[in-house]
Formats: C-alpha cells, sequence, structure tokens
C-alpha cells in the first residue's frame, strides 16, 4: 500500500513538474532532484541503537512535514541517507568522502563528541581545500562546549546545549533545593566525564558556596563490571545527590547500583532514558533520576507535537521520539534553504545564522551567528510513570518535566569562538 | 627471476592507473584505505604467517606509530620542524620499530601461548593508558594534526584525494617489497624455521629468541608505517586505532586472506576493506555476516582466500583447470540462490515496517506468503545443491589426478611458506 | 573507613566468585583440550540473554536450570562440529577459530536479542536486603550468588578427585592415548568437558545477568579478564584459577574503594610538579582510575617473570 501511495506521490510531482514547465516557471532540471542528507551515525555496533532511533526519527520528520506537503523550494523533498560510521572517528571521514561523492550538501551527525570534532574539522578543511563541493554540518547531539567554543567553524551548526549550559540549569535545579548539601559526582574518565565534573564544582561554589563536594570519582569508560564498590563509597561519602555524566550500559549499571544499594538520593544526568534504559530502570529509579534536556515529553506543550508522537509511534510501535532536536535542526535547515532560495551550503549557512524559529512544541529557538550555538528553552525532567502521556521503552515509565528555564536565560556569553567566514 | 618482476611492474602499474578508472573520490578513499590496511596486515604476517607469533596486541604499533606522525604534522605546522609530508610514514614507522624493540625485549622470549597473552595484555594496557594518558594521545577525541602544512613536494600540497592516495600507493609498494626482499633473505628464512621447530633452529646455532625478536622488530616497524599513512590519510588517530577491535581486526584479515602466503593478507585487506567500507552501506548486519565468514573460512578454508585458489595450481599444472569449469558453474548457481535465499530470510526478519524491498522483489516481512515463498525458493536451492556435489567432487579428484606423463612442475604444491 | 573496607571485601568476593565460575570452566577446558577458548565469556553472555528469555515465561527458578544446560548443549555442539573440525589445522587455528566464534556470537547476540539493555531482574523472592550495615544494603542476592559459586567450586572438587568420572577426565588430561586405549571415547569426553566448561559460564551469566545488567558489550567487558585470570593462575589448574579470581577481585575491588593515588605519593616523596608539566596526566593518576587496567599490568608481569603462572606445571 505505501508503495503504490508513493509510486503515487511521485507521479503526482512528475505531472506538476511537467505542468510548470510547459507554462514557463521554474523549469530547472534540479526542481525535482531530492535534497539529500547524510546521517552520519552509528547504524551498526554496540552504540547502533542510538543512531537508529535517530535515523528513524528524522527520515519520519522528513516526511510528515516537508515531503508529504510537496516539499520545499518549489517541490524539492529531503532524501535522508544513512551512513554507518561505526562510532568512529575514522569511519565517519570514510563515509563523508562518500557523501560528498554522491553530491551530498548536507550532514548531519552527532553521537560522541570525538566523532563530531573530527567530522567537524574535516568538514571545514574539505570546504577550504574543494571550493565547488562544500558541506554543511547539523551537530544534533555532541556537547562539548569546545565544538562552538575555541574549534567553532563557520560549517557547524550545534542544534543541542552544550554540556555547561545544561550544567546551568542542573545547578540551578540542585541550588533550589535546601535538601541538598553533600553532592557525589562520578563520570566516565574521558573529556566530557572530566567537563561534566569541572563545571558542576565551579558552578555549585557560585551558587551554593554550602554545598559540599563529597566526592569526584572518575571510572574507565565502559569497562566497570560493577559499580557496587563505586557507590560503596558513595554511600559513605552521606552524599544526598549523586550528579554523572555517565550514558549507555555505563548509566545503567550505575543507576541500578545505587538502586540496589538502597540509597534514596536523586541522581542527576543526562542521558538515563529511551532504548532499553528506561525500562530497565523501571520502578526502582521511580522519582529518582533527574533529566536535563531540551525536550518537553510530558506534558506534551502543543498539539502538533502530541500529533507528531502518535503518527511516529503508530508506525514505529516500538520505538521513541528520542531526540526532537533532530526535527528542530531539520525545520531550521528547510527554513534557512526558503530563505536563501537555494541549497548552496554557503548561502544555507548564511540564512541559518540569527535565524529563529518555531519548533513543534510551540517554542522559539534562534541560532546565534557568532559561534552557531542553538538556544532553546532546557529542563529538568523526572523518571516516573504518574502524569505520563508519552511513556519510552513502552513500560509505562517516561519523563516529566518539573523545571524550566526558558529559552532567554540559558543564553551566556562565549568569547573563545573566533569564527573566520569564508569570502565566496 | 623475469617472471617475478613482471609481476611487481604489472602491480606497479595497476596501483597507477586504479585511480583514473574509478575517479570519485568515495573510491580513491577506498584505495588509500586498502594501502594501509595492505601494509598493516603484510606486517602482521611477518608475526604469524612467517615467524608463527600469534598475536592480539598487533594494532599497538601501528596506533603509537600513527600517533607520533600526527604529532610530527603538528610539528610541522607549527614550524617546530621542516620535512615533507611525504617522509612522516617513515617517522611512524621508525616509533613502530622503537615500541617493538622495548616490548619485544621481553614479550619474544617464549612462542606460544605466552606470547600471545603477553600480547593481549600489553594491547589492552596500552589501549587503556591511552585514554589517561591526555597529553600524548589526546583521550578520547585522538590527536588531529594537518597534512598541508610541509614544503610542498613537486607542487603537490597533499591537500587532494587523489595526491594522498599516490603517496600511500609508493609507500604501501615500496614496503611491500621490502617485506617480500625480507622473506628471502636468511633472517626472513630463519623465521620460517624457528616457527616450525625452534630446536633445530637452535642446533644449528640460532638463537629462536633473537629470530623472533628480530621478526617482531620489522613487523612493528612496518606497522608503524601503516600508522604514519593512516596519519596521513585521515589527520587523525584516535585510541581506536590501538585497541583490541583494531588488532583482532588485522587478525581477521590476514587469516580470511591465507596466512601461508606472502599475497594472502594482500587479499585479505583488499577483500576486509570492501566489506567494512562497501557491505555496511548495504546492510546494518554486516558484522555479522563478516563474523559468519570468519567463522566458516577458519574451518572450511584454513588456508585462506588464498589458500582456496591456491589448491587449483596442480589442475592448472596438470592442464585441467577446464574440467572444473562445468561442474563449477553447476554448483555455484543453486549455491548462489541458496546463500541469497538465507540472507534474504535474515534480512528480513530484521526489517522494520511491513514493506522490504530485495533484490528488486518486494516483500511482506508480517505475511507468512513471502515467509514461506523464500523458505521454499532457499530449500529447493539447497536441494539441487546436495545434487550437484557429487559431480564436483568426482570432477575435482580426476583434475587432480596425473592420468599423462606429469608436467615438471606439477609437484610443486604451492606456497611460499 | 571500616564500612568500606568490609564492603570492598564483600564485593570482590562476589566478583572473585563469579570470576572463578568462568575461569574454571576455561582452565578445566585448557588443560584437557590445550585450547585457549576465546568465545568462553560469549557463553557467559549466551547464558544471561537464555535465562533473560526463559524468566520471561517460567520466572527465574526454572530459567536458572534450563540456561545453563542449553548453553551446555550449544557448547557441545560447537565442540562436536566446530572445534573438532578445526584440530586438524592446528593450536593456532583452533584459538583464531574461538576467536571468530567470540566475534559472531556477539552479533548473534545483536540480531536475536537487539542492542538495547535487557530489563533482566533478580527474583522479587532475593529482592531484600539480607543485612543494612553503616546504612548500606546488602543484597540478599548477592549472598545468593557467593552461595552457588561455593557450591559449585565444592562440587567441581568433589567430582574431579572423588568419582571415577573425574578420574577419567584427570588422565584423559595428562594421558589422553592411554585413556583412549583403555576403551574411553575421549572425543566424547572431550565434548562433555567442553559442554560443562560452557554451562558453567552459562550458570555464570544467568546469576550475573541481573547485577552486572544484560547487554551485548558484557562478554567482551568480561572476556580478556578471565583470559588473564586463568594465565596468573596457571594454565590448568583448578586451585590457581580460584586464588587468581579471588587475587583479581579483591584487588580490583580495594583499588576502587581506596583514594589514593599519585598526587599522596608525591607528597610522601616532597616533589610536586608544576600543573602545566607534560607529564601531569601522570603525577594526578588515582588508583580508582586505573583498578581496571591492574589485571593486565599483573598478567604482563607474571608472564615475564613467571611464564607458568602462580600455580601452574608447564608453560603452555
Amino acid at each position: 500500500m505505501t508503495i503504490l501511495t508513493s509510486a503515487f506521490h511521485r507521479l503526482r510531482a512528475a505531472i506538476s513538474a511537467i505542468i510548470l514547465c510547459a507554462v514557463g516557471i521554474s523549469c530547472t532540471a534540479e526542481a525535482q532532484e531530492p535534497i539529500k542528507i547524510a546521517f552520519i551515525d552509528p547504524q551498526s555496533g554496540t552504540f547502533a541503537a542510538t543512531g537508529e532511533s535517530g535515523y528513524m526519527v528524522l527520515d519520519f520528520a522528513a516526511d510528515y512535514f516537508f515531503n508529504d506537503k510537496g516539499g520545499i523550494l518549489g517541490g524539492r523533498k529531503f532524501e535522508i541517507i544513512a551512513l554507518d560510521n561505526k562510532n568512529s572517528a575514522a569511519d565517519s571521514q570514510i563515509q563523508l568522502r562518500r557523501a560528498i561523492s554522491e553530491g551530498i550538501q548536507v550532514v548531519f551527525s552527532g553521537n560522541g563528541s570525538a566523532v563530531a570534532s573530527a567530522l567537524s574539522t574535516a568538514i571545514d578543511r574539505h570546504n577550504r581545500r574543494n571550493p565547488d563541493s562544500q558541506v554543511l554540518f547539523i551537530n544534533y547531539a555532541a556537547v562539548d562546549p569546545i565544538l562552538t567554543g575555541a574549534d567553532c567553524n563557520f560549517w557547524h551548526f550545534r542544534f543541542d546545549a552544550h554540556s555547561d549550559m545544561k550544567m546551568e540549569v542542573m545547578t540551578d535545579h540542585i541550588a533550589r533545593n535546601p535538601a541538598i548539601d553533600k553532592v557525589y559526582i562520578i563520570g566516565q574518565d574521558y573529556s566530557f566525564g572530566k567537563a561534566v565534573g569541572d563545571a558542576a564544582i565551579s558552578m555549585l561554589a557560585a551558587k551554593r558556596p554550602d554545598i559540599q563536594i563529597v566526592g569526584n570519582e572518575l571510572h574507565p569508560i565502559g569497562q566497570v563490571k560493577d559499580f557496587t564498590p563505586y557507590i560503596t563509597k558513595i554511600v559513605s561519602s552521606g552524599a544526598n545527590a549523586v550528579i554523572t555524566g555517565n550514558w549507555g550500559a555505563d548509566m545503567v549499571a550505575l543507576g541500578r547500583g545505587i538502586m540496589d544499594a538502597g540509597l534514596n538520593v536523586p541522581i542527576y544526568t543526562f542521558y538515563a532514558a529511551y532504548d532499553g534504559i528506561t525500562a530497565t530502570l523501571g520502578e526502582a529509579a521511580k522519582g529518582q533520576i533527574r533529566l536535563v534536556h531540551n525536550d518537553h515529553a510530558n506534558p506534551i506543550l502543543s498539539d502538533v507535537r502530541r500529533d507528531f508522537t502518535r503518527a511516529y509511534k503508530a508506525k514505529n510501535p516500538h520505538k521513541d521520539v528520542t531526540q526532537p532536536r533532530l526535527v528542530n535542526a531539520l525545520m531550521m535547515l528547510a527554513a534557512a534553504m526558503e530563505k536563501a532560495g537555494s541549497t548552496q551550503p554557503y548561502d544555507v549557512a548564511l540564512a541559518m545564522e540569527d535565524l529563529r524559529i518555531t519548533t513543534m512544541s510551540g517554542e522559539e529557538i534562534w541560532m546565534r551567528a557568532d559561534d552557531h550555538q542553538v538556544f532553546q528553552s532546557l529542563n529538568v525532567s523526572v523518571h516516573t510513570n504518574e502524569n505520563i502521556e508519552f511513556d519510552s521503552d513502552n513500560s509505562g515509565f517516561g519523563l516529566l518535566t518539573e523545571f524550566v528555564v526558558p529559552m532567554e536565560e540559558t543564553i551566556t556569553a562565549n568569547n573563545s569562538c573566533r569564527m573566520t567566514r569564508p569570502q565566496q | 627471476m623475469l617472471r617475478k618482476s613482471i609481476v611487481w611492474i604489472v602491480f606497479a602499474i595497476v596501483l597507477l592507473v586504479l585511480p583514473q578508472i574509478f575517479t570519485s573520490i568515495f573510491s580513491i578513499s577506498i584505495f588509500t584505505q586498502m594501502t594501509i590496511a595492505i601494509v598493516f596486515a603484510l606486517s602482521y604476517n611477518m608475526l604469524l604467517g612467517q615467524g608463527g607469533m600469534l598475536s592480539f596486541g598487533h594494532a599497538v604499533y601501528f596506533g603509537l606509530g600513527g600517533f607520533l606522525a600526527v604529532h610530527a604534522l603538528m610539528m610541522i605546522e607549527n614550524e617546530e620542524m621542516m620535512f615533507s609530508v611525504t617522509l612522516i610514514p617513515l617517522v611512524g614507522g621508525l616509533f613502530g620499530l622503537i615500541a617493538a624493540l622495548f616490548i619485544g625485549s621481553f614479550s619474544t622470549h617464549k612462542a606460544g601461548t605466552v606470547f600471545a597473552m603477553i600480547s593481549l595484555g600489553m594491547g589492552e594496557l596500552i589501549a587503556a593508558s591511552s585514554l589517561i594518558l591526555v597529553s600524548f594521545f589526546g583521550g578520547e577525541a585522538g590527536v588531529s594534526g594537518d597534512r598541508t602544512y610541509g614544503p610542498p613536494f613537486f607542487g603537490y600540497d597533499f591537500a587532494q584525494g587523489i595526491e594522498v592516495y599516490y603517496l600511500a600507493a609508493a609507500w604501501m609498494f615500496v614496503a611491500t617489497l621490502c617485506m617480500y626482499l625480507f622473506t628471502q633473505t636468511p633472517a626472513g628464512r630463519m623465521a620460517n624455521a624457528v616457527r616450525d621447530n625452534p630446536e633445530r633452529a637452535e642446533f644449528i646455532g640460532y638463537s629462536a629468541r633473537r629470530v623472533r625478536f628480530i621478526s617482531f622488530a620489522m613487523a612493528g616497524f612496518f606497522a608503524g608505517i601503516a600508522g604514519g599513512l593512516f596519519a596521513v590519510n585521515y589527520e587523525i588517530l584516535t585510541e581506536e586505532n590501538l585497541n583490541a577491535a583494531s588488532s583482532g581486526r588485522v587478525l581477521l584479515m590476514a587469516y580470511i586472506g591465507g596466512l601461508g602466503f606472502f599475497i594472502g593478507p594482500i587479499v585479505g585487506a583488499i577483500v576486509l576493506t570492501l566489506i567494512n567500507s562497501l557491505l555496511s552501506n548495504y546492510t546494518t548486519l554486516w558484522m555479522l555476516y563478516l563474523g559468519i565468514l570468519f567463522v566458516l573460512t577458519v574451518m572450511f578454508l584454513p588456508r585462506g582466500l588464498t589458500g582456496f585458489l591456491m589448491m587449483h595450481r596442480v589442475p592448472w599444472h596438470l592442464g585441467k583447470l577446464r574440467l572444473l569449469a562445468v561442474p563449477y558453474t553447476l554448483t555455484s548457481m543453486p549455491g548462489a540462490v541458496f546463500l541469497l535465499g538465507l540472507v534474504a530470510m535474515i534480512e528480513m526478519s530484521h526489517a522494520s515496517g511491513s514493506e522490504f524491498v530485495y533484490l528488486g522483489i518486494a516483500l511482506n516481512p508480517d505475511g507468512y506468503g513471502s515467509w514461506a515463498f523464500l523458505l521454499a525458493v532457499t530449500g529447493v536451492a539447497f536441494y539441487v545443491l546436495r545434487l550437484t556435489l557429487p559431480r564436483l567432487r568426482d570432477a575435482w579428484s580426476e583434475a587432480n589426478t596425473i592420468t599423462r606423463k606429469p608436467d615438471h612442475a606439477a609437484k610443486e604444491s604451492g606456497g611460499q611458506s | 573507613m571500616i564500612e568500606v573496607l568490609i564492603f570492598a571485601t564483600l564485593n570482590g568476593l562476589v566478583t572473585g566468585l563469579l570470576l572463578f565460575m568462568l575461569a574454571s570452566g576455561l582452565t578445566l577446558i585448557f588443560s584437557m583440550m590445550g585450547v585457549l577458548n576465546f568465545a568462553h565469556a560469549s557463553f557467559y553472555m549466551l547464558g544471561a540473554y537464555f535465562a533473560y528469555s526463559i524468566s520471561l515465561y517460567t520466572g527465574f527458578w526454572p530459567a536458572l536450570i534450563i540456561a545453563p544446560i542449553l548453553v551446555g548443549l550449544v557448547g557441545a555442539l560447537v565442540e562436536r562440529y566446530g572445534l573438532r573440525r578445526v584440530h586438524k589445522s592446528g593450536h593456532v587455528a583452533e584459538l583464531i577459530f574461538t576467536f571468530g566464534l567470540a566475534f559472531l556470537i556477539e552479533e548473534a547476540v545483536q540480531f536475536f536479542w537487539g542492542r538495547s539493555t535487557m530489563n533482566y531482574r533478580s527474583p522479587d523472592i532475593l529482592n531484600f536486603p539480607l543485612f543494612t550495615l553503616f546504612g548500606q544494603n546488602f543484597p540478599a542476592y548477592k549472598a545468593f550468588m557467593i552461595f552457588i559459586s561455593v557450591s559449585i567450586f565444592i562440587g567441581l572438587y568433589y567430582v574431579l578427585t572423588r568419582t571415577r568420572i573425574g578420574i577419567i577426565i584427570q588422565a584423559a588430561i595428562t594421558h589422553p592415548n592411554t585413556v583412549a586405549n583403555l576403551g574411553h571415547n575421549v572425543p566424547f569426553i572431550f565434548m562433555a568437558v567442553f559442554g560443562a566448561g560452557s554451562g558453567l559460564a552459562g550458570l555464570a551469566g544467568v546469576i550475573a545477568g541481573p547485577v552486572l545488567t544484560t547487554f551485548p558489550g558484557m562478554a567482551v567487558v568480561l572476556g580478556s579478564i578471565v583470559f588473564v585470570i586463568v594465565v596468573i593462575g596457571g594454565l590448568g589448574s583448578l586451585g590457581g584459577a580460584l586464588v587468581a579470581s579471588l587475587l583479581i577481585g579483591l584487588l580490583q575491588s580495594y583499588a576502587i574503594a581506596s583514594n589514593l593515588g599519585m598526587p599522596d605519593l608525591l607528597n610522601l616523596l616532597g616533589v610536586s610538579f608544576a600543573s602545566d608539566h607534560p607529564l601531569n596526566d601522570i603525577w594526578r593518576l588515582t588508583l580508582p582510575q586505573i583498578a581496571p587496567i591492574l589485571p593486565f599490568l599483573l598478567l604482563v608481569l607474571v608472564l615475564i617473570f613467571r611464564p607458568s603462572g602462580l600455580f601452574g606445571k608447564r608453560e603452555s
């Protein structure tokens, strides 16, 4: 049935093109060419779950918001091509070259700051060395501040809040809770884990000097079999809140270890939902996990978002709308292309600077021109099964918004980005 | 001698002409990848194939060489040093050599399990340290450099992929030639002897330890060259370049290609690079297929893909290769259908949604009809395949039987081992 | 401080005994067949996944019995139709075969169960704190893990030293030809031992799955550590495997529990370095940070100075 429908769509588009052509309007061969987007993220291996979910959301959103409504720029449709980077910096470059060979001008990527940073550098270099085949880099998830800081470049646009911005929100929330006076920080032993720890310490010191940091621990990433020894230390430190940047299996294991030990303190974190994590944490973690992110999963803010989520769940009953900022990025990209009247990366990049759009949740987001960082409202959500309209992993549990910081208040000065805009 | 020279000349011409036939950026990037993989796999074969040392940590020398090469690139960029980018692989090679000299000094005392375990331990140690020692290894983000800052080499600044390809191909050619010549030296020959029987080698006055040590150091050197080429091509080195997964991949390459032959690892490197960069574009299950291929190779082709080809040397010399043509065709047709049917079922069980298009046929993963159809096709193909096997077996034994006066070369049983 | 020490000891014991369940099978297989089985931890992972799927229908307790048996059968099949075939090509080929098998099993697990973490839980009946010490719970399930592991050790020791089967197995290790001449089916014994070893690994997976989380990377995380244990303990030595397992378990647990590090050492020596020193990463190292690589350090040291391991009688 779907094949028929899409064939019908294609036929209709072709006929309308012929008619337009006959009348003499917009008769370029290009008009029907799809706008190809390379989605370079892990599609195989241990990290594939995240990449797979991301691709499905992006692909669905492209059809739902644009292609089914006739496309953009007078009938051009988005085509999302998933390219597997195996979560590796080198494979990302191989896939980038493949994308360029196929004439793709937009790259979406984001899982892992190491990969994103390698890709950002590679794209900047490629565009400098090959001005006739430039590429735009839409980073939808990598949160290392350096990407819009010292390492910023003209071709890179970030649609997630970076880790320092998220930490501001997290520490604001902690600061408002007088019951918290001892905080334990534990993270994976790499730049992100360290950045989270350092930011937490300095921000808490400024906001609540009375809070004591009772532990700041780094553990090797992905190698810890059993978190119990770490949890013993957390318990004996007397902490009444835990901050962690852990993700993936390390997050699950840490979370469950804390629950098993009977330690009932809030766990502040960034990545502790979806792709099996919510279901695994389940009842034990109820009301204990506090997640800082930019989504309003529950309560849902607009009917557009509600309809989108329902339509997505109808097509993929076992999946969730895990990263709605992918949709934000696609919407802003489309708006910038319409504004520029072209898909040339240079024109689109200029058009995207200082652009404001309204997301499907009905909120405004803004792309700052100075460093290509997007600003959006951020919130702290809690893992619970009460008042949940859209749960995750079909587990009955989901994320409920508890504390919102509006977009204007998330804006912080950035002095480290020295962006050079290429001359065309 | 002349015949061997011709092989090398043809090899060089192929390297020169390839990127002129397949000109897209992507295919050139695959060729560059292949050249790097070939050097790496050949260096691994110096250990396992020629020296009998099973290493689970060979990526360490590749990675360390590569990391130092990136640091050299950075020094060129910061004008602390001034030399051509063409020499960067040598920097990697030298550092790989130094690392191998150090680690080899204690790990090559014994061969066998002890050596394998030390290589595993050292591999894990260095991979883990690379995440801790951020100033040299750059943590999980790795270190990156820019290859275009060095003095131009005959007007080339290596900004374009094709220039890097020719640089890598040239280095690969030289390295391959050197490694081949090494197998012909007394040291290379002794490596084989020590692999096969260390005691006898000791009796005729060679120290097995020293022979292993020399092979090990040379393998480290060439792995470092491969790492240096990687640094020039990707301009970034990360922890994944020296971890256990990379070490495993090079073992896979060498083994699937065929350990006993000099060109074995070359075949393996080419096949695995193609699987890695092409197959992954068609299916997310490519690692599953790779795993199956690997296990089947170990079980049924212990001498690798090259070993399989080399099995045909006897029929070839007997002039009976054409006897096999018809049975091969007869077997491979149902065989191909059988394999495609299996793959279809694997893919279909993983397809999401209700449409699944395979080889232009629209199938429905939720419907019994599609499953029954595939099962029937695969089952019939399997049955037909079984029917063709006796004929193939007969043809094979016939092709390997001397019926007339044997050729002078018929006794040569293949391989340089 | 004392509570940290007590819990570190308990944790080390739990981990160490769990590791022993894996190491015992591995060392048995090695001493008998001369094969270092790289896929051993993969059988452990299979145990956890099988148990998870079975427990969805039957609950935990039947899964505890059925899953290890299934894993044992898979192991026996692997030996009969895979390893025995490869055996002709020599030990290196066998090692590489198990290496490829580990790779394949990981992919197969992802194929059948997906890449997400499985929601595999300990049974409700054991879901209570056994005792609470200094405000921290010690889950009853962990005591259950200790109980199972100790029973396995005693059972294994009994079978190997006090029963006829054990004596045949021991004889087959050292004198396979003589045992064959006495009319025993040595290939069958090999298959049975391989199956039993895999089943033990499977059992370890069944009881560890709920605690250490069931996910596709769980074999890799444990795989090389088990190798380290078998080599440190001495290849083929059951007692050595026990000592090495407990040693590694406790070593890691204490290392994590401690707060010591290079800064303390430097303070003690009265040395200090500027914070922009090129080796600053080393001067800031702490013991918990390097805890997971300690086993590998130990492995390399043991292999250099005592290649036969702590209790081993032969080298390879």
